[in-house]
């Protein structure tokens, strides 16, 4: 009932602050500017030696913090070190060059979406016939429920190792092991969702003496579409993780996790900066399109809040 | 209006000119206006209207729940604010609010924590107020190992446990049936007999106000302001019989001729 | 005696059972001439194995016609299909790759008899929740040991090579053999830099999540980009770790801070918001401060949602600590462990390093649970 009690016309600022928007503006300046600072000293240790080898004294404060700024290997590089990188390895570089962001990125990405749409596929099928047959409710569900307690991307390199020695390479591997990591959360989010109309509703099917394959498909899916929607975001955001984790075990050839360790073994810690950026920029990109479709399907569906 | 000045009772809640506005979007909401009240030390008020004509918002502002933007109010003589920093009165909300991690002695003992009460005064308050809502035995159950009635009397014990003159109960009974409704205005008149607290009832229901109350305080919507203050005539000491007597009837009808002129002004 | 425990029944097993159980009759007939193993005997002619379709047969006869007191027929069923997959494993183990249709055929007759039990048993008409648990608990169980059985029938009678897929006795072998290597490992990954890493991201959360509270403007700002760190895959961030702090445990346990910090953060904010208005309203009505508001209602109210993130935390906190490990760690570790040894294609030790894996984060959990189940003994989902 209550609106905070009176309050005078808001001049812009202040709307813009009393909303989401100005603070997360406002708290993602500071995170930039503790990075910088974070950079600075950080950095400071290795360029008073660089000037001590050098013979140089009474290096401004000024100097020392362009310098810090602006080295090549830096323990903590800068933000616009790590924008020139992108920059540089993205929209300079030819998309097909082993050098190119767009390259790599694009590897992962193809077997994280293979992944996660196999993975959703069966996680479907599976959540279906666990609905139907009491001995897989029984006997499958409390497996898949703990096993999301269980560490399974420590099974990663043992996928890829164990099919690069059959013969199996490329991307299918890492896509079995995004295909592993989506299954879970889909499964168990869609048993939920297909069990979620309430007694009434499916009571209501049966006064009509609807088939089981009738009840699944006019109540029991479309009543699962708000779940089946939260567990794609977790399990695509999880997908990525298996893709970039696949990438590891094989050495270093190609996609995000290989930028990351290569840039682990060479200590270019601006390129694994950049990866790791790119990989979050992916991840929140595949959310928000899952969340755009949820918005979309379910406003069609006349399900959205 | 009617408005009798009490020669030997005592002022408890006195409003003059009160008013309260909202700022929406949709532009201000006149919540409250020109209200003015007075509440006397042992009366039983009930606050009665249709739905948005301000009675919670008026408890409220006596509870200090919410600020009147203006006019004067106060309660015990002194602000809203001051009175309830000086715990002055129990309230008592339209569901039980229990804490479900406490068992129904500890929820009743809440209040006095808060107050820095001594464990031992403590469990003499908790044990008398049970026992005044017919509670004993329950002490160790949970809330929710309880029935809706019996959640509302524990939240009526929590608020007598802080032992003020002044009890504020807005739409207590609106959630539960009407033969434990029925039940319940027994025991909180009774109650009101044996303790001699002033009471201020906010409800929707016609027999309730008439029933419970010394005094009907009818209210209008849009804006919230007071139509008609009815003193009731009825002996303090009442039945559930008494619904059936020509008087109860009388007043039930001048309430509900209030509440009507209230719907006309608004279609 | 109860009415409940034994009860006879006059019908059949009914629908699904009833085929089941012919299915079962027919695969042991069908075996019976067949020879199991290449170079071998017939079933029918095989001390070793002869007994099983006999006894798999009788039993599902029994239960086809409804012949006999009902429960007492499902635990015979049970009995049969113990001895007949004792029978299968012992017989296999000796014919490596040389599995025929006989032995095949017992093979489905005992996943058939497996199927059927669980199908019994999940009808079974009980009232005591006791009996219920331990039902719940039985069947899921048996259906774990009946996976290994398989495996272990599958991989020796195919003749998989072990570097693909050891069988379940080479991996418990090895589990035991290993035992002071998986115990230091277990060390060094879960009980420095888990256990170190999840207290300090999840406790310094916590204080975060009080202050970000406290001010209305961070909780606005912080909690969007709180809840989009969630989906990144920070475990990314390893490399930045070793690099700053070493090849040792410390590393580790940084990542797990980072990776537990975020969803406790985002749950707890939530949490401690999640008092409704008429609560808040009568802490105001007893003057209540703001720590006995916060200490006698916000907390409180918060916990289930901080147990939320908690159980979430228990497993990030174990992957972060392994995947980190596979960019660099002194010569110990689960995830060094099982990054070297499927390098020397050692796969039974990775498998032995995985089930420690597997335990490890579900003794976790489970501990958390219990915890949360002792502290929101209240909350619906948990009294309920």
């Amino acid at each position: 009932m209550s609106h905070g009690g009176a309050s005078a016309s808001l001049n812009p600022f202040s709307r813009l602050m009393s909303g989401t928007a100005g603070p997360v503006i406002v708290v993602v300046a500071v995170i930039f500017a503790a990075w910088y600072v974070a950079a600075v000293l950080l950095n400071t240790p290795f360029q008073r030696d660089t000037y001590e080898r050098a013979g140089q004294e009474n290096v401004s404060i000024a100097r020392l913090i362009t310098d810090t700024l602006a080295q090549e290997r830096p323990v903590m590089p800068a933000p616009h070190q790590v924008a020139v990188e992108i920059w540089k390895t993205t929209a300079e570089k030819k998309v097909t060059s082993k050098r190119s962001l767009v390259y790599h990125s694009g590897i992962t990405l193809s077997s994280t979406l293979l992944g996660f749409l196999i993975g959703t596929t069966l996680g479907i099928g599976l959540a279906v016939l666990i609905v139907h047959s009491r001995v897989l409710d029984k006997s499958l569900m409390p497996w898949i429920i703990s096993s999301q307690t269980i560490p399974i991307l420590a099974i990663a390199p043992m996928i890829i190792v164990v099919l690069n020695a059959i013969g199996i390479t490329g991307t299918l591997p890492k896509a079995m092991i995004s295909t592993y990591l989506s299954f879970f959360p889909v499964t168990v989010g869609m048993v939920k969702g297909l069990r979620s109309p309430e007694i009434i509703q499916l009571d209501l099917m049966k006064t009509y003496s609807a088939s089981q394959g009738q009840t699944l498909l006019k109540l029991r899916l479309p009543s699962a579409a708000p779940f089946l929607f939260a567990s794609m975001k977790v399990a695509v955001a999880a997908s990525l993780v298996g893709a970039i984790v696949g990438e590891l075990p094989t050495g270093a050839v190609a996609g995000l996790g290989a930028r990351l360790l290569a840039g682990s073994y060479y200590g270019q810690t601006i390129q694994i900066w950049s990866a790791l950026i790119v990989a979050a920029v992916i991840a929140a990109s595949l959310v928000t399109i899952v969340g755009v479709s949820e918005r979309i399907v379910l406003k069609r569906m006349g399900m959205a809040q | 209006m009617a408005r009798e000045d009490g020669a030997n009772a005592r002022s408890v809640i006195d409003i003059r000119d009160l008013s309260l506005t909202f700022e929406t979007n949709d532009g201000p909401v006149h919540a409250l206006s020109n209200i003015d009240l007075n509440i006397e030390e042992g009366d039983f008020v009930s606050f009665i209207g249709p739905s948005g004509c301000g009675k919670t918002t008026l408890l409220r502002v006596i509870a200090d729940l919410e600020k009147p933007t203006g006019g004067h109010i106060s309660v015990n003589g002194v602000s809203p604010e001051e009175a309830r920093l000086a715990r002055a009165y129990g309230y008592v909300f339209q569901s039980a609010a229990l804490y479900p991690w406490r068992t129904i002695a500890n929820n009743v003992a809440l209040p006095l924590e808060i107050m820095g009460l001594s464990s031992e005064e403590r469990a003499e308050r908790v044990k008398r107020n049970m026992e005044l809502v017919n509670l004993s035995g329950f002490e160790r159950k949970y809330p929710w190992q309880l029935s809706g009635g019996m959640q509302q009397r524990a939240s009526i014990a929590r608020a007598l446990a802080v032992e003020p003159d002044l009890l504020l109960m807005d739409e207590p009974f609106g959630a539960l049936d009407e033969i434990v409704r029925d039940h319940l205005n027994e025991q909180l008149l009774q109650l009101w007999a044996k303790t001699n607290k002033t009471v201020v009832f906010v409800t929707h229901s016609i027999p309730e106000a008439v029933f419970l109350s010394t005094k009907i305080v009818v209210l209008f919507p849009r804006p919230g302001r007071i139509y008609d203050v009815i003193e009731s005539d009825l002996p303090r000491d009442r039945t559930l019989d008494i619904r059936e007597t020509p008087e109860f009837l009388k007043i039930a009808h001048r309430v509900r001729d209030g509440l009507r002129a209230g719907h006309s002004y608004d279609d | 005696m109860s009415g409940a425990s034994l009860t006879l029944t006059g019908q059949g097993a009914a629908g699904v059972g009833r085929t089941l159980a012919w299915a079962i009759v027919a695969l042991a007939l069908i075996s019976l001439p067949q020879t199991a193993f290449t170079d071998g005997p017939t079933v029918i002619a095989s001390a070793d194995l002869m007994l099983s379709p006999i006894l798999l047969g009788g039993a599902a006869i029994l239960l086809a016609l409804g012949v006999g007191p009902r429960r007492l027929v499902d635990l015979a069923l049970l009995a049969v299909s113990v001895v007949a997959a004792i029978q299968l494993l012992r017989a296999v183990g000796t014919n490596f790759s040389k599995a025929e249709s006989g032995f095949w055929s017992l093979v489905g007759a005992l996943w058939l008899a497996s199927w059927l039990f669980v199908e019994r048993l999940s009808g079974w008409d009980v009232t005591s929740l006791a009996a219920k648990r331990a039902i719940g608990i039985l069947i899921p169980a048996l259906f774990g040991v009946w996976v290994l059985v398989l495996w272990q029938l599958l991989v020796i009678g195919l003749g998989v090579s072990p570097v693909l897929l050891p069988p379940p006795s080479a991996i418990g072998a090895r589990f035991a053999s290993s035992l002071p290597t998986l115990w230091a490992d277990f060390q060094q990954t879960f009980l420095k830099a888990v256990l170190i890493g999840y207290a300090v991201g999840c406790g310094s959360a916590f204080i975060v999540a009080i202050l970000v509270d406290k001010v209305d403007f961070l909780r606005r700002g912080l909690l969007p980009i709180g809840n989009l760190v969630s989906a990144l895959p920070i475990v990314g961030v390893a490399p930045i770790m070793v690099m700053w702090f070493g090849f040792d445990w410390p590393s580790k346990a940084a990542v797990v801070i980072i990776m537990t910090f975020f969803p406790m953060l985002v749950n707890t904010v939530a949490g401690l918001a999640s008092a409704d208005r008429m609560q808040r309203d009568l802490m105001t009505t007893y003057a209540a401060d703001y720590w006995q508001t916060l200490f006698k209602l916000r907390l409180p109210m918060a916990l289930p949602f901080i147990f939320n993130a908690l159980k979430i935390n228990s497993t990030l906190a174990l992957i972060g600590a392994i995947v980190a490990e596979f960019f660099g760690t002194p010569i110990v570790g689960m995830g060094f462990r099982i990054s070297t040894e499927v390098g020397r294609m050692n796969v039974d030790m990775v498998w032995a390093e995985i089930a420690v894996a597997a335990l490890a984060g579900s003794v976790f959990y489970g501990l958390v649970t219990l915890l949360e189940r002792v502290f929101t003994f209240w909350h619906p989902s948990v009294r309920g």
